[in-house]
Order: C-alpha cells, then sequence, then structure tokens
C-alpha cells in the first residue's frame, strides 16, 4: 500500500470503497419476530405438543429466522452479533427455568401450611393434621450454628495461614486438600462424623454436635476458599504501610488486613452457611428425627428442617396430604431462611465494606 | 532525633541475583539525600534495605553493614519491627488504610504500636503531625471522613503525617510524587523542605528536577551493564553532581544523553 499523498487513485482502504453504513433491519423487526416465535410455541402447546419441545422450536426458530433476515438485509457481523445475542438470552431463559419454577411450586404448596400452628408447635403426638416445625427450626438453627462456630475459625486461620505465612510444600499440600474436601459427598461426611462419634458414645449415637462436625467437614473448605480470595485482594501496599510503622505482622493482619477483607469474608461465610443449612444426608445419619421440642445438642436426636421434610414425604401418616403439606411448609420455612441469610450477607458487606468520600 | 546512617558493602539478592552491589555511602543528617538513577538499577532495593523492608520479599537477603547512630541493622537479634519504628517510609502511591478515617489513619501507628495515651494527648499528636504536613487545614473539618476519600495529593500527605506521627528519626520516600499532579508535587516537595529540619530523609526519584529542588546530597545509581547488578557510580553535593559530575555516566544520565 502506498503512503504517498500524490497518490491519485482512491486507497482501496478508504470511505468512498468501504460505505461507513450498511442496511439495518426495522427497529420493531426483530421484536415481532420473537412475538412470532412465541405464537408458534404457544400455538403447537395448544395442538398437544411437549411444553419443552415447543420452546425450544420457539427458540431455535426465532434465532435462526432473526439470523437469516439479518444475514440478507444487514453485513455478517451484525448477523453474527444477533445470533450470540439470541442464543446467550436463550441459556439465561433456559438457566432462570428451574429457578423460577422451583420457587413457584415450593410456594405455591408450602402456603398451605404456612400458618401460625406450623411454627408454634412441634410435632409431639400429632398422627394426622396439624403439628409444625417449632422443634425443627430451632433444630436447624442450633446446629448450623454450632457448625458455623467450629468452621469460621478454622477456616479463617487456614486462610490467614495459606495467605500470609504459607509458603512451600506445606501450604501446596493444604490447598491441594482443601480442594478435595471440596467435592466430598455430603453423606460421606456424615458417614465420617458419625464414625467418629461411635468411637467415643458407642454404635446408634445421635445428637445435634455430631450432625455440626458434619456440616463442619462440608463448610469448612467453602470457608477457606472464599477467605483465601478476599484476603488476596487486599492491596500488598496496605501491609508495607504498616510493616513501615513499625508494626509487627501479626497485628498487621488483624487489624489492617482483616479489617479490610471483612465485607468480602462476612459475605463468603454467610453464603457457606447457606450451603450447608439445606444439607439433609449427614444429618439424617449423625442426628435423626424426632417429634418433640429437643434444644440441647448434645443429647439425643434433634429435629431439622431438610430431614423433616424428607422423613414426612418418606412416611406419611393417614390420610398423607397433611404431611405432604407439611414437607412443602418446612421446605418453603428453609428457602426464606436461606433468603434471608442472602439478605443479612449483603447488609453485611454493605456495613464493612472500606468507605470512601 | 535526625540520625546519620552509614551504609558499607552492602550487597542485596534476590536468590542467586544480585540485584545491587558493593554500595557504601554516608547518608547525613537533618539533609536530604537523593538517589537517581534508571528504573530496574535498585535504587528502591537500596532504600528499602534501609528499614529491612527488602526482606519481605521471599528469597530477599542482604549482605554488608546499615549502621544507624552507631547500630547496625542487620546484626544478629536485631529486630526489623524495631528497626521499622525508627525508620519511616512512604511509598510510591498513596497507600491511606481504607478501612479507617484521616484521624485513624494519622493515629494507626501510634495505635497499632499500643502506645496508650490519654485522648487529648493523641488529638493533640494527631494535630501536629497534620500540620507538619501541610494538610491541617484541609481536613480539620472531616478529621472523621474516610481518608480514602481524599484526593491523590492530600492522602499522599496524609500517609506522611502517618509516618511522622510515630516520630521516627529517618523518613524513607520511594519516588512520592510519581503518581501525582504537579501542584501536588509542589506541595509534597515544600513538605520535604520543611522536614529537613528535624529528619534524615531520603528520596528515590526519577524527575532530575525533583531532585534539583529538594535533595542537598544526590547518588546516582546504574547498571554495571545489562543483567548485571546495580551500583553506585557517584555520590556528591547535588550541585556538584548535577553541574560537574565525576563520572561520564553521570554526566550523560543528567544531561540526558544517557543510553
Amino acid at each position: 500500500m502506498s503512503l504517498s499523498t500524490t497518490d491519485t487513485e482512491p486507497d482501496e482502504r478508504s470511505a468512498a470503497a468501504e460505505p461507513l453504513t450498511h442496511g439495518t433491519l426495522p427497529a420493531s423487526g426483530p421484536p415481532l419476530v420473537l412475538l412470532g416465535a412465541i405464537a408458534t410455541g404457544a400455538v403447537l402447546w395448544l395442538l398437544g405438543w411437549n411444553p419443552a419441545l415447543s420452546g425450544i422450536v420457539a427458540a431455535v426458530g426465532y434465532t435462526a429466522v432473526v439470523y437469516v433476515w439479518s444475514r440478507a438485509v444487514e453485513e455478517a457481523r451484525a448477523a453474527r452479533d444477533r445470533l450470540i445475542t439470541a442464543v446467550v438470552s436463550s441459556a439465561f431463559l433456559l438457566a432462570m427455568l428451574p429457578l423460577v419454577s422451583v420457587l413457584a411450586t415450593v410456594v405455591s404448596r408450602g402456603l398451605a401450611r404456612f400458618d401460625g400452628e406450623f411454627f408454634t408447635h412441634s410435632m409431639r403426638g400429632v398422627v394426622a393434621e396439624g403439628g409444625g416445625v417449632h422443634h425443627a427450626i430451632f433444630g436447624t438453627l442450633i446446629i448450623t450454628g454450632l457448625t458455623t462456630l467450629i468452621s469460621v475459625p478454622v477456616g479463617l486461620l487456614t486462610a490467614v495461614y495459606l495467605v500470609e505465612y504459607g509458603r512451600g510444600r506445606l501450604a501446596r499440600a493444604i490447598t491441594f486438600f482443601v480442594d478435595v474436601m471440596t467435592g466430598i459427598p455430603s453423606i460421606v461426611a456424615g458417614l465420617f462424623a458419625y464414625a467418629l462419634f461411635v468411637l467415643f458414645f458407642g454404635p446408634g449415637v445421635r445428637m445435634g454436635i455430631a450432625g455440626a462436625v458434619a456440616l463442619s467437614v462440608l463448610m469448612i473448605p467453602v470457608v477457606v476458599r472464599s477467605a483465601e480470595e478476599m484476603l488476596k485482594l487486599v492491596p500488598n501496599e496496605l501491609r508495607e504501610a504498616s510493616y513501615a510503622l513499625g508494626v509487627p505482622k501479626w497485628r498487621t493482619i488483624l487489624r489492617i488486613v482483616l479489617p479490610t477483607a471483612l465485607a468480602g469474608i462476612a459475605t463468603g461465610v454467610t453464603l457457606a452457611i447457606a450451603r450447608v443449612i439445606g444439607e439433609t444426608a449427614p444429618l439424617l445419619i449423625t442426628v435423626g428425627i424426632t417429634t418433640s421440642d429437643n434444644f440441647n445438642p448434645f443429647d439425643g436426636r434433634m429435629a431439622t428442617l431438610s430431614v423433616f421434610s424428607y422423613y414426612e414425604y418418606v412416611s406419611p401418616g393417614v390420610p398423607p396430604e397433611a404431611s405432604l403439606d407439611r414437607a412443602w411448609a418446612a421446605a418453603l420455612v428453609l428457602i426464606l431462611i436461606v433468603m434471608a441469610l442472602n439478605l443479612v450477607a449483603r447488609l453485611i458487606s454493605r456495613l464493612f465494606a472500606p468507605k470512601s468520600a | 532525633m535526625a540520625t546519620r546512617i552509614q551504609v558499607s558493602g552492602l550487597d542485596i539478592h534476590y536468590d542467586r541475583f544480585l540485584a545491587v552491589q558493593d554500595v557504601s555511602m554516608d547518608i547525613e543528617p537533618r539533609q536530604v539525600t537523593a538517589l537517581i538513577g534508571p528504573s530496574g538499577c535498585g535504587k528502591s532495593t537500596l532504600l528499602r534495605s534501609l528499614n529491612r523492608m527488602h526482606e519481605l520479599v521471599p528469597g530477599a537477603r542482604v549482605s554488608g553493614k546499615v549502621v544507624l547512630d552507631g547500630q547496625d541493622l542487620y546484626g544478629p537479634d536485631v529486630d526489623p519491627v524495631r528497626v521499622r519504628r525508627h525508620v519511616g517510609m512512604v511509598f510510591q502511591r498513596p497507600n491511606p488504610f481504607p478501612t479507617m478515617s484521616v484521624y485513624d489513619n494519622v493515629a494507626a501507628g501510634l495505635r497499632l504500636n499500643h502506645r496508650r495515651m490519654p485522648r487529648s494527648e493523641m488529638d493533640g499528636r494527631v494535630e501536629r503531625s497534620l500540620r507538619a504536613a501541610n494538610l491541617w487545614t484541609e481536613v480539620r473539618d472531616r478529621l472523621h471522613r474516610p481518608g480514602s476519600g481524599l484526593s491523590g495529593g492530600q492522602q499522599q500527605r496524609l500517609c506522611i503525617a502517618r509516618a511522622i506521627a510515630v516520630e521516627p528519626d529517618v523518613l524513607l520516600m520511594d519516588e512520592p510524587c510519581s503518581a501525582l499532579d504537579p501542584i501536588s508535587t509542589q506541595a509534597i516537595e515544600d513538605l520535604i523542605l520543611d522536614l529537613k529540619s528535624s529528619y534524615t530523609i531520603v528520596i528515590v526519584t526519577h524527575n532530575m528536577q525533583q531532585a534539583q529542588r529538594v535533595s542537598d546530597t544526590t547518588g546516582f545509581f546504574n547498571l554495571r551493564a545489562a543483567g548485571e547488578p546495580g551500583v553506585l557510580v557517584e555520590m556528591a553535593d547535588t550541585t556538584t553532581l548535577f553541574t560537574r559530575p565525576a563520572k561520564q555516566a553521570t554526566e550523560d544520565y543528567v544531561s540526558g544523553r544517557f543510553g
């Protein structure tokens, strides 16, 4: 390509050779195609097709029509843009579908027993209608609280070790095993805790603290991971600024590094709690179920929402409807607790976030 | 309060790599000593070895002597934490503690070192440090607002106030103005000239005009060759070094004919 200014031939890359505009679809075009696709899907559904298949046909149909049309009117890049937009949006809708469906089902079925009695009564002496989850709510809160009490110090100190002190082989080994622990099936954690407590209390032992130990096995790696990431985000400059003031390392960690990362750590811990609060299998083995209030985690079986929900479903009373309603309502309570935890996490991260201006 | 630093035969390694070789210099009390030289020649490394911040990098080690008022910083049983209480540091980028207010930032060094004092004494200490850093009039109404809400230049002066609040003997400054605009730079330079009367100041800078404006003595560092360690080429009175340098390499660098 010549760079000479006397060149009279138009350059092949100049605006004259390659216009800066290209055809565009009418603004109402893609939305109309979308409406058409949705209508087609609805008609197919009414004709007796499987709803999932109708939805897939509508999505694929919309994507194909918009792509081909855009290809014909606009240029190739615009067509690709529309194609990818359609694919990304479909993936998003697909991911939302089960979430919305689960929420809608649990809310609609759970509301039947979402009443005062449900929250104030246990299942003591209840065989058919009535009864509640007073015992299971407290059981879940006590066991999850104990789990947090065990997991947060262990997890946080491990993260501090890995980020601030750990060097070489030991640190790498810990990181590796934390990763392995993240993948442990929850039933294995339950069996581990059961086996551990059998050593001390003999076979058939059931107590809340055993459940908390089982859940800790699941929760510690999550806490370590999230706290580690948050501590790594603390700028090294802040540590150096503190060291330069003659502050020892341990106090720098305690007073500068941890407060700076606190918002993220608190969020991570809350999400880790949300992760274990709904666990069923390990609690089934280690804690069991009971029908009456037992708020002492060191003595005998306790009820928890997840296990309660499971038992109401697998061994309903007569008539079974009452049990099924209780199972759904317990699931709804569990979801609400998790939702509340997430809101608390947001609140905490806003309260503790490093302030500016 | 101000202290003389004598560096002799200092070698600084990162693992096997020799970063700075055989540096000997005397840093005079109540003077500003500037270290200039191209990037990567070990100025900052040398500066950080003066308060043992250097060894925070894994694999870093130092041999030779740095004598502060008769005590070798690298002698056996020397506690680096104590060294840093005597030799404060200001960094290239302003780094106020983001969780703390302006007041708490200045008080941080005292509080974190568990120097308990009555509220009124602490207030006085904070005010004096902020006044010394020429920041008091700008922040007196927002002492309890976050320190990270200040402008870049104010943040850097806040960091200087934080460093001098613990009353060190020496103040090390690692390119303190390189992230600041000319107005803030001038404020910091004025401040350095003010602080000179009570502290020994060592400043690393890429800005040769700055070195001429603020320093009494200047040391020129250079790489012996590409891939070789950095060395102290020449150290002299600032005026002499910039007008009648003894070495050709210095002449080339300060006159802009480097490389």
